[in-house]
């Protein structure tokens, strides 16, 4: 592995074991290396460029913004806040509402399924009951039904409940539309969360378990004193990635905020500003950053669990 | 609603939430008894098989009923609805580029993560690398699609340019081009953004897939004289397949399902609608709702066999 990259690593040349290399395989493989080190960081500037271009351009006055490339503004540096006060304060288009939305709705869309789904982990790791597999692989198998297929009967439910349940969407639907948009997000949230949880649990040794059986510890104590303080990392990695996926969501928020602008999220603005505004690229820069910077903290901060999270879920399945 | 309001019912809903769970555990926990345990086991599960009964199961049933109905769901058409899918010339343009977004995406993705993962292995700057190319899923598919409106930007050629890919065309002497009109070429823009989001997923997993190879037969490889070259056909690649098949699989779930992409940068238009957008379309927009019902279905069984195979391996690994 470490042929690939000596000219970006060559602390890691010099390898402890290994027979010396003759001149024309050195040679070889400083080629291949150098191709591979120029190959490497031609993607990474490819995938760094578009986001920085954005970045400078909602720094860039308007008028700059509308009529040469962000790069000019390297040339020639003229930079401002003007783009983001506008975005966040201006009348007309008035982020900081939608803001507010996006955490209203995003932080109860990531508690709910995360405490739904431990809970029900813990029963499929480690409680014993008839039909406990068929059920777990029955509830993994739902994480595949699109959301798309899921929007309007649930829509129907909402507006039309039975039993004389309270309406949840519609003219009379409590909460204004947040309810159904944390409903929606936790409910398909819930097949993956319960698979993660259950990955994580089933890690925990079996003599642990056993040992607090023993000492006459039942679930209830098991689950919180033994599986939520061990399972912390778990939780935080998988709230990470409930927590971009919510934030960045457009589907859910537009289906059942029901267009409702008083609840909408900010991607739903952003797209709506992509649509009319398609050349206000001053305003397009910095609102696209505004919805960022939330994403980008949260990832940044957690990227460790995150990724922790991601292999438990993939990579075992 | 107003903010404050908009906060208490914030509050409200994570006390609700947490009081109802809080109260689930304090009432099961003196349950001892054989059937005080069932109890305690429904009270675990329960909610969790609701929910998802109620806004999973019971939907994705509902939809493929409803996919039989004509538009307005009164009666029903039989196969009508999946005739016009597959005889409708838009119709068929969208199942053609739905192909086209799930053959390239995750196959490119892919290969554009496994690349850089091995290339930074063990590189100085490995963590930043790393991260620079995982950034991007941290951003939402509707803000890349504003990032990528912006490289794509279109102005006539005599004039100054605003999108860096015209740019770079007029100083080559070409003529600056309508990257997300001009059909048939404009998909596979689009297709850019979505790798663009998706290839630092697919480089996490086979990252540490890589570093989970045993350095013993990295040794003995080298020993042998391997070059760069045969070592990654020969070790690597075999070494990390499963890694592969699951990232292969989990970026083609999610090309069947993107809808954010498409909706953002064109609406659908020029020739650029997908199953998922189209489903949106007809469902609420058109109000064409059996056939958006047929559209959804359409996704639904595209990704079955998926999760069949993902079942299998769960258990071949539970079975272990």
């Amino acid at each position: 592995m470490t042929t690939t990259t000596p000219t970006i690593a060559p602390a890691q040349v010099e390898e402890p074991t290994g027979p010396p290399k003759s001149a024309a395989a050195a040679a070889h493989s400083t080629l291949t290396s150098r191709i591979g080190s120029g190959v490497a960081l031609a993607i990474a500037v490819l995938w760094t460029i578009p986001t920085f271009g954005l970045l400078v351009s909602s720094f860039r006055p308007e008028g700059e913004v509308k009529t040469n490339g962000w790069w000019n503004a390297f040339a020639n540096p003229s930079f401002t806040l003007d783009n983001y006060k506008a975005v966040i304060t201006g009348s007309d288009v008035d982020l900081a509402t939608y803001f507010v939305n996006s955490f209203v709705i995003t932080i109860p869309s990531v508690l709910i399924p995360i405490s739904l789904a431990t809970l029900a982990a813990y029963a499929f790791a480690w409680m014993d009951f008839k039909g406990r597999h068929a059920l777990f692989v029955a509830v993994f198998a739902l994480q595949i039904v699109p959301i798309q297929v899921t929007m309007i009967p649930l829509l129907k439910l909402y507006v039309q409940p039975p039993l004389g349940l309270p309406q949840l969407a519609g003219a009379n639907a409590v909460g204004g539309g947040f309810w159904t948009v944390w409903l929606s997000h936790s409910i398909f949230a819930l097949p993956l969360a319960i698979y993660l949880m259950h990955n994580f649990m089933r890690e925990v040794p079996r003599e642990l378990i056993e040992s607090a059986r023993v000492d006459g510890a039942g679930h209830v104590q098991i689950f919180t004193r033994i599986m939520l303080p061990l399972l912390t990392p778990a939780i935080a990695a998988f709230g990470i990635f409930q927590f971009l996926w919510v934030w960045n969501d457009l589907l859910v928020a537009l289906v059942f905020a029901g267009g409702n602008l008083d609840v909408s999220p900010l991607t739903v603005r952003l797209a709506a500003l992509a649509g009319q505004r398609g050349e206000d690229w001053h305003l397009l820069s910095a609102g696209a950053f505004v919805s960022l910077i939330v994403p980008l903290i949260v990832f940044l901060a957690g990227q460790r669990y995150f990724v922790r999270g991601l292999l438990a879920g993939s990579v075992k399945g | 609603m107003s903010t404050p309001e908009k906060l208490l019912n914030l509050v409200f809903a994570v006390l609700l939430f947490f009081g109802v769970m809080g109260a689930i555990l304090l009432l099961t926990q003196r349950l001892r008894s054989r059937n005080g345990e069932r109890v305690q086991i429904a009270a675990f599960v329960g909610p969790s098989l609701l929910l998802v009964a109620v806004g999973l199961l019971y939907p994705a049933v509902t939809t493929i009923i409803q996919s039989f109905k004509n538009r307005a769901l009164t009666e029903f058409v039989g196969l009508e609805n999946y005739r016009a899918i597959f005889t409708d010339d838009s119709q068929l343009q969208v199942l053609r580029n739905t192909a086209i977004w799930v053959i390239l995406t995750p196959v490119l993705a892919t290969a554009i993560g496994l690349v850089y993962a091995v290339l930074i292995d063990k590189a100085r700057f490995e963590r930043f690398a790393k991260t620079l190319l995982f950034l991007p899923m941290a951003i939402s598919l509707v803000g890349a699609s504003i990032i990528w409106k912006f490289v794509y930007d279109y102005k006539a050629t005599e004039q100054d340019q605003l999108g860096i890919l015209n740019a770079i065309l007029k100083s080559l002497g070409v003529d600056t081009y309508r990257f997300l009109l001009t059909e048939p070429w404009n998909t596979l823009f689009l297709i850019v953004i979505f790798i663009w989001v998706q290839a630092g997923f697919a480089m996490t997993l086979l990252s540490a897939s890589i570093k989970a190879i045993p350095d013993e037969i990295n040794e003995a490889a080298r020993l042998d004289g391997a070059s760069s070259l045969k070592m990654f056909r020969f070790i690597t690649i075999p070494s990390i397949r499963p890694a592969l098949i699951v990232v292969l699989t989990t970026i083609s779930i999610a090309t069947l399902k993107v809808f954010d992409i498409v909706r953002t940068s064109t609406g659908g238009n020029f020739g650029t609608s997908v199953l998922a957008n189209e489903f949106y379309t007809q469902s609420f927009r058109a109000f064409q709702q059996g056939l958006g019902a047929a559209l959804g279905t359409l996704i639904f069984v595209l990704v079955l066999p998926i999760v069949v195979y993902n079942i299998r391996q769960m258990r071949k690994l539970e079975s272990r």
